[in-house]
């Protein structure tokens, strides 16, 4: 399992997983789960475009993604985002279809885009996907305050150009789709920006705790999955789906437990001072 | 006059038993979507009908590992994906995103699983782009009852929930107020919308299934705030489009690169987004007091 060709795997997994879990804090903080959806799957008709062209995967998909941020932005200035979100997805999908079907012979390289193929990564992919990842985390770290703030409060004053800093957003998803869809896949990052920081958010209030929990939620389930992959010949792409929706259902269920015994001690705290108590 | 006809429409598209099938259908289809898209984007549930249609090409891509008909495979999967949803909190506008979001990512991880599973079996590796894109022309007409059915059951649905589901749809706290069973009448909304993506994925695919869904009835609502006018022209942009996708893809059967016809599907959503685009210049171009 710790074998020299899946040290590749290992690293990038990890590296897949820190910004898949960084970034997905955000995308859950902003209800943003249709762009994460959308721009990376929308990157894969890019993906078919360059391989008609003979252009590199990478630059299909990052066009791809760029372009998608950006018609996402414009489309969703006038009318509503999720409308934009949808048509600017179905276009570029469709996009997609015409370029399959002039290319000939790519139906094997659409089922590793869509669910990856994490163990079969070459040294030659490792460079620019930690480059990238470096770059996305970087970016992120440059956002935090003001993207905290137009995430959480977005009607407040202080948030000058909520466009720019949405546009802004966009264009890091489509950083981070760049470089993580080439090796594990859209379905794969889909559910690791979603699951963990959906979970983290439920156990924690705080968002520095939330952003830490929903990273090491992240990383142990992209670990959890590499190794069990590795011992059943399944896809990665099922673990860390089942897991990640595993992990949320959990974390439901812990915060219900715990809202429900707040409220119990609250109803006895009551009592104990002699209040009528119509917590219900 | 019959030179200009034929410039426009390549000779054979009216007499092809082919394409009066895929009209047939995609008309079915595309009135049934645009009219259920009209509630769709008014309580801004792109997302879950985006996702429901692709957990059901999946959950139809696979459904001959189990050995059942593809229908049963996308019905199955839509429903028991809206039912999901609706569980862990669809109905909260909140937490809608997120719950589809969940939803999806399992559903993916589900369809990784049973497209490789599917591809150890010999001869299926062409699956994947038929899966996502679909193929409106391969469709045979054993499928008629069934689309006639399902497509039935969706309007029926809606006909019978139509005033509360409006509601409900454009103010849910007044609905609530007015004693109406606002997450009753979601849940059923859902399986509605369930069922009706479904059937368009069987029938033209995952991409156009989304398209003629949120499209066409984002286009009518900028052009009318009244309900019955919105569905109507609703149902009237997405018929045009499919219409007139399906014309020019006879069309470009001689057009350059390779002269083996351009996809449906990337005409239909070219249109979808043409007429998108065009409502939004009428408001702005209109009264000027464009809400």
């Amino acid at each position: 399992m710790f074998s020299s060709f899946m040290v590749n795997a290992w690293i990038v997994a990890t590296l897949v997983a820190i910004v898949g879990g960084a970034i997905g804090f955000f995308i859950v903080l902003r209800g943003s789960a249709f762009i994460a959806h959308a721009i990376p799957n929308g990157a894969f008709a890019g993906a078919a475009g360059a391989t008609l062209v003979g252009a590199s995967t990478l630059l299909g998909l990052g066009t791809f993604a760029v372009l998608g941020a950006l018609a996402i932005s414009l489309l969703g200035r006038r009318g509503r985002r999720d409308v934009a979100t949808a048509l600017a997805l179905v276009f570029m999908l469709g996009l997609g279809s015409l370029f399959l079907s002039f290319g000939v012979g790519y139906a094997n390289s659409a089922f590793s885009l869509l669910f990856g193929e994490v163990l079969g990564i070459s040294t030659s992919q490792l460079l620019p996907t930690i480059a990238l990842s470096a770059l996305s985390l970087l970016v992120l770290a440059m956002m935090w305050r003001p993207l905290l703030l137009a995430s959480v409060l977005p009607e407040s004053a202080q948030v000058r150009n909520p466009f720019r800093l949405e546009l802004a957003f966009l264009l890091l998803v489509a950083l981070a789709t760049t470089m993580t869809v080439p090796v594990v896949g859209t379905t794969l990052i889909f559910s690791l920006m979603i699951g963990p920081a959906a979970a983290a958010r439920l156990l924690s209030a705080r968002p520095t705790t939330a952003l830490v929990l929903s990273i090491s939620i992240a990383l142990v389930i992209v670990w959890s999955a590499i190794a069990l992959s590795y011992e059943t010949y399944w896809p990665i792409g099922f673990f860390v789906g089942a897991a990640s929706i595993s992990v949320f259902m959990l974390a439901r269920a812990w915060s219900r437990i715990q809202t429900a015994m707040a409220s119990v001690r609250r109803i006895s705290h009551g009592q104990k001072l002699g209040y009528e108590s119509n917590v219900s | 006059m019959h030179t200009i006809l034929r410039a426009i429409v390549e000779p054979g598209f009216f007499s092809s038993y082919a394409v009066q099938l895929a009209a047939a259908f995609g008309g079915v289809v595309a009135v049934i979507a645009a009219g259920i898209g009209v509630f769709t984007v008014i309580r801004g549930q792109a997302f879950a009908g985006e996702a429901l249609g692709d957990m059901g090409s999946a959950g139809g891509s696979s459904a001959y590992l189990i050995g059942v008909a593809p229908i049963w495979g996308f019905l199955g999967i839509s429903v028991a994906a809206s039912a999901v949803m609706e569980l862990i909190g669809v109905q909260r506008a909140r937490g809608r995103d997120l719950a589809t979001g969940v939803v999806l990512g399992a559903g993916f991880g589900l369809a990784a699983l049973l497209l490789y599973l599917g591809m150890s079996h010999p001869g299926t590796t062409g699956e994947i782009p038929t899966i996502l894109f679909g193929s409106i022309f391969t469709l045979s007409s054993s499928n008629l009852p069934i689309v006639l059915t399902l497509g039935a059951i969706t309007v029926v649905t809606i006909a019978t929930l139509y005033r509360p589901l409006l509601l409900v749809s454009v103010s849910p706290e007044l609905a609530a107020a007015r004693g109406i069973p606002v997450r009753v009448v979601g849940a059923s909304y859902l399986f509605a919308l369930s069922i009706a993506v479904a059937l368009a994925d069987l029938t033209i695919g995952a991409i156009l299934s989304t398209a003629l869904l949120v499209g066409p009835a984002a286009a009518a609502l900028r052009l009318t705030s009244r309900p019955h006018t919105a569905i109507l022209a609703a149902s009237g942009i997405g018929l045009g489009c499919t219409w007139l996708g399906l014309l020019l893809a006879w069309d470009s059967y001689y057009w350059p690169p390779f002269r083996h016809g351009w996809p449906v599907s990337f005409f239909v959503v070219t249109l979808v987004l043409i007429s998108y685009l065009l409502s939004g210049l009428r408001r702005r171009g209109g009264s000027g007091s464009g809400a």
